[in-house]
């Protein structure tokens, strides 16, 4: 579907590169796993028609800590899919697990009994027992793959995919370099499960404090009890944090360094893919500027930016062009800022970048609320001035601070004050669609869309930041008909108990699915009533990015919808069957915040 | 009577949480007049964006023999599905806009995304269950249960020591303690409270509660089931409701119905102050309230008695934190000169723990 990729000639390059690897660490590596320093062990890639793919139990080392681990033919993450753009590849994989698992293709367009979920298109591979799955790769690009059983995907079962395109670009980079980023942490996933759902914040050491007050951190005391009043955290930016895990570059922590190796001058292309099971990533290498070119796989008009938000279950490709020789960091920052992963680019092993420090973390803000048209600024854009975040509120006095002096855009409601805004927090008749149920913690009183907005904490930090709207598809979408009619579907949770969902209702208690139509066009609006970034994919489709592009918006498997925001696509139901649909934040998901969506052929009813 | 005012009053006051927007002069803009009566979900709404309105006025373009509407019905074959990319005949907006041609390419205000949406119906929610035709109802059946019960049906169990504290005095030292566990999913569970005090070597005074509890809401859960008190022959039916109040205050409002017939009452609350990360000052406070005298158990009418605590613990862990603090004491009316005068102020050292 992508022939007209941009991407790199690999023609020979694999062996090249593969040469050059030996040479320079001294180890018989792939070039996208191979650790710089000496220790890191050289991680497997698979190709060809017939793959074998081998799920067990294993250690690995991380950091010099081992800790246990689900991996693939021994290797954590899971080997490196190489596959070419039309070709038909049967991939058998063996559970060699005492529990049921699963390997979804995250991102490949396939038939839908091929697609990995246990439950929704097929059994799930018994313990002990091999499944073969076979299907015709449609696409190029950077995709990954993982577990849909149980949290085995916290556990290190998932794995990149890269897929070379029928007809390689003779203009492409000469060097390329998958950078898979994950979390990991020492204690088992079901606890990490079972802490949130006692204590939602229980893995968040940067609350606000008292301490913090005294010393003129965060927020000033009369916001504190406003935002106290309506029992939301402003400091609820990330769920699990670096209290509990480490962030990892190709399994490799940030002491161990994984290095890429660049010539200076040459273009290097970084597939990014963030694998992790909760971690939104911020990534830069400072000091070098990076051109986007590939998004969720499929080719964009190359731009050019200083740092983007790669949320979870996204991949892009990057373009790199280090003319010095010199080593640059390669740096992932959680967004709540509490780690980092760790990479180093590089002429030669060896070489390192000092890491820069961490950046204070950001603060949720009103518009995180979902009250983001009160700002004066109105709707879109960047944040409003007077978003009040901690970098924001320097001088600014909450209590004193009614927001009744500004307009509110439709709707003529002066004299109110935050002590209304509190009422409105939970006001069902601004989401007809959602159920009412103790999920339900909050409603958006005026989401607005923010495509156009750099990611949660990203909005001031003084460069070049990739937003949704600097997305334009390389080439024309391939369905351009306006869509027959529009959807909404509420994102809603409860930070408090733990509890996610869509619209109201966990999975659980869901009676009936998203359902479309064959080839129906749909405009799907997504609303975040949570104070929460969600990740939200679909199985099986690409989606168009409503931003403003025409048809050439942005074609995308997954999408993060910023907290208190909307994201609009227009979907096109192209393939027959059920299809998993979820927020890829792994305990969301397993909270319940995930859906069936079924497409059906038309004339075949509601059978 | 005081403790039905306190009920009513906590129940009216989560009323207010949960069906924010209705204080007078609230003035939060909402497009449809009242939330009052719990406005019935309906299936899947479809949103009609203002812009098609304008679009939908226009004249209606001839269009092919089979309607989205019929097509969706599956009464007829709906127009090509996915026109060919590439130039394209002229194509006015409004037939673009039912997808029956496609707008000039290059012109990306006119096709794609830029085009407003319609307005077909959702059609009918089938049960999804097209992977058993691949795989067979029968294998389908058992991972389909699975994979629901463990997107949001699971169930949990805390443990929680709030205060287990050793009470130094003059005389015989004291202790005390406060704690519940729950076990259930996130809606229905089964809790067991208990708390109590005594001094070494002496009397012991305390309950154990089992309890039926139900989220009603984000925020709150209605408890109910019976109280049986240790050291003592007396069993009470309880009813109260506990939760998160505003300003992240745990509160808890609770009734208790003796087997005598005795109507009694309390209400706690505690407050979770960080100082740091890990140290944590908290303050609590408790009142129990009886509706009448109950002289054998040395109760009086009105406000039996209080107590106010101040601990500050010290996280080792989440799970694990000691603490020091004052606890101080007394009863009030009837019942202090029943218990003759008892009361003061004590220091405490414990710790809270949970797993
Ligand atoms: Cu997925």
């Amino acid at each position: 579907m992508t022939s007209d990729h941009d991407t790199a000639t690999r023609f020979g390059r694999r062996n090249l590169l593969r040469a050059g690897g030996m040479l320079a660490a001294g180890a018989c590596a792939p070039a996208w796993a191979q650790g710089g320093s000496a220790g890191i062990a050289a991680r497997p890639e698979v190709s060809g028609n017939d793959i074998h793919l081998r799920i067990a139990h294993q250690m690995m080392t991380i950091d010099g800590h081992r800790s246990h681990a689900i991996g693939i033919n021994g290797s954590v993450p899971a080997p490196l899919i190489r596959l070419r753009e039309g070709q038909t590849v049967r991939l058998h994989v063996e559970n060699a697990l005492d529990e049921e698992s699963s390997i979804h293709w995250h991102g490949l367009l396939v038939p839908f009994h091929m697609d990995g979920v246990p439950g929704v298109s097929f059994p799930g591979i018994a313990p002990r027992s091999t499944f073969t799955y076979e299907f015709p790769v449609r696409q190029a690009g950077t995709y990954w793959y993982h577990s849909h059983s149980g949290l085995q995907e916290q556990m290190g079962l998932y794995g990149p995919i890269v897929i070379d395109p029928a007809m390689p670009d003779p203009a492409g980079p000469a060097r390329e370099h998958v950078i898979l980023l994950s979390d990991h942490s020492q204690r088992h996933p079901h606890a990490i499960f079972r802490k949130l759902k006692q204590q939602g914040g229980y893995f968040n050491y940067q609350k606000q404090t008292l301490a913090g007050l005294l010393a003129g951190r965060d927020q000033r005391a009369g916001e504190r009890i406003e935002w106290g009043k309506m029992r939301m955290d402003p400091a609820d930016i990330a769920d699990v944090t670096a209290s509990t895990y480490t962030y990892l570059v190709n399994g490799h922590g940030p002491r161990d360094q994984w290095t890429g190796l660049f010539a200076p001058g040459e273009r290097v292309r970084l597939r990014l893919i963030n694998a992790s099971a909760m971690t939104t990533f911020n990534v830069r290498l400072p000091g070098l500027a990076m051109t986007v070119v590939e998004a969720d796989g499929l080719a964009v008009r190359p731009v050019t930016i200083d740092e983007l938000q790669v949320a979870v279950a996204e991949t892009y490709d990057v373009i790199v062009t280090p003319s010095d020789d010199r080593a640059y960091a390669l740096v992932a920052e959680s967004v709540d800022r509490s780690g980092m992963a760790l990479a180093t680019l590089a002429p030669r092993v060896g070489m390192r970048a000092a890491a820069p420090p961490l950046r204070p973390r950001p603060l949720a803000s009103m518009k995180d609320m979902g009250m983001g048209a009160m700002g004066p600024m109105g709707d879109d854009g960047a944040m409003a001035p007077h978003d009040m975040s901690a970098h924001d509120m320097a001088g600014h006095d909450m209590a004193g601070h009614q927001m009744s002096g500004h307009d509110m855009p439709g709707n003529a409601a002066p004299g109110h004050d935050m002590a209304a805004m509190n009422d409105s927090m939970r006001n069902f008749a601004n989401a007809p669609e959602v159920k009412r149920t103790p999920t339900v913690q909050t409603i958006a009183p005026m989401p607005v869309d923010r495509t156009g907005e750099p990611g949660q904490g990203l909005a001031d930090v003084g460069h070049r930041v990739l937003t949704y709207r600097d997305l334009v598809a390389a080439s024309r979408n391939p369905d351009v008909r306006a869509p027959d009619r529009a959807l909404r579907i509420h994102l809603t949770g409860n930070m408090e108990r733990y509890m996610w969902a869509f619209d109201g209702e966990k999975l659980n208690e869901v009676t009936a699915p998203f359902a479309f139509l064959e080839n129906e066009r749909v405009r799907v609006t997504l609303v975040n009533d949570t104070m929460m970034g969600h990740p939200i994919h679909l199985h099986g489709h690409y989606f168009e990015l409503v931003t403003g592009h025409g048809d050439h918006a942005p074609r995308k498997h997954t999408v993060q919808v910023q907290p208190g925001g909307t994201v609009t696509f227009d979907l096109t139901a192209d393939a027959v069957g059920d299809w998993a649909f979820h927020c890829h934040m792994l305990y969301h998901m397993h909270a319940g915040m995930m859906q069936v969506v079924t497409v059906r052929p038309r004339g075949e009813g509601a059978a | 009577m005081s403790v039905v005012l306190i009920i009513a009053l906590a129940a009216a006051q989560m009323q207010g949480m949960d069906h924010a927007g209705h204080r007078p002069g609230m003035t939060m803009p909402m497009p449809m007049p009242k939330p009052a009566a719990t406005p019935k979900p309906k299936p899947r709404t479809v949103k009609r964006p203002a812009r098609h309105r304008a679009a939908a006025a226009m004249p209606m373009p001839e269009v092919a023999a089979c309607s989205p509407e019929h097509a969706a019905m599956g009464h007829c074959e709906a127009p090509a599905a996915i026109p060919a990319t590439g130039p394209s005949e002229p194509c006015p907006p409004e037939h673009a806009a039912m997808g029956h041609c496609t707008a000039a390419p290059g012109d990306a205000a006119a096709s794609g995304t830029a085009l407003p949406a319609g307005d077909a119906p959702a059609p009918a929610a089938p049960a999804p269950t097209y992977a058993d035709r691949v795989w067979g109802a029968g294998a389908m059946a058992p991972a389909r249960a699975r994979l629901r019960h463990e997107h949001g049906g699971m169930t949990f169990t805390q443990v929680m020591l709030n205060i287990a504290e050793l009470q130094p005095r003059a005389g015989r030292d004291g202790y005390r303690w406060d704690g519940e566990a729950w076990f259930g999913g996130d809606v229905d569970r089964l809790v067991v409270k208990s708390e109590g005090d005594g001094r070494f070597g002496a009397r012991v005074g305390g309950e154990v509660q089992a309890l039926y509890s139900r989220a009603i809401g984000p925020y709150f859960n209605v408890q109910g089931g019976i109280r049986q008190e240790i050291g003592v022959d007396r069993r009470y039916a309880v009813a109260g409701v506990e939760g998160l109040a505003p300003y992240w205050f745990d509160v808890e409002a609770t009734a208790f119905l003796s087997d005598r017939g005795d109507v009694l009452a309390r209400v706690e609350g505690t407050y979770d102050q960080r100082i740091t990360q890990r140290l944590i000052l908290q303050p609590r406070a408790e009142l129990n309230l009886s509706a009448q005298d109950v002289a054998r158990d040395r109760i009086g009418a009105g406000l039996v008695d209080a107590e106010l605590g101040l601990r500050l613990r010290y996280e080792l862990r989440r799970e694990f934190a000691p603490y020091v603090g004052v606890s101080w004491e007394r009863a009030f009316g009837a019942t202090r000169r029943l218990r003759g005068g008892s009361g003061g102020a004590v220091v405490a050292l414990g710790v809270r723990a949970w797993f």
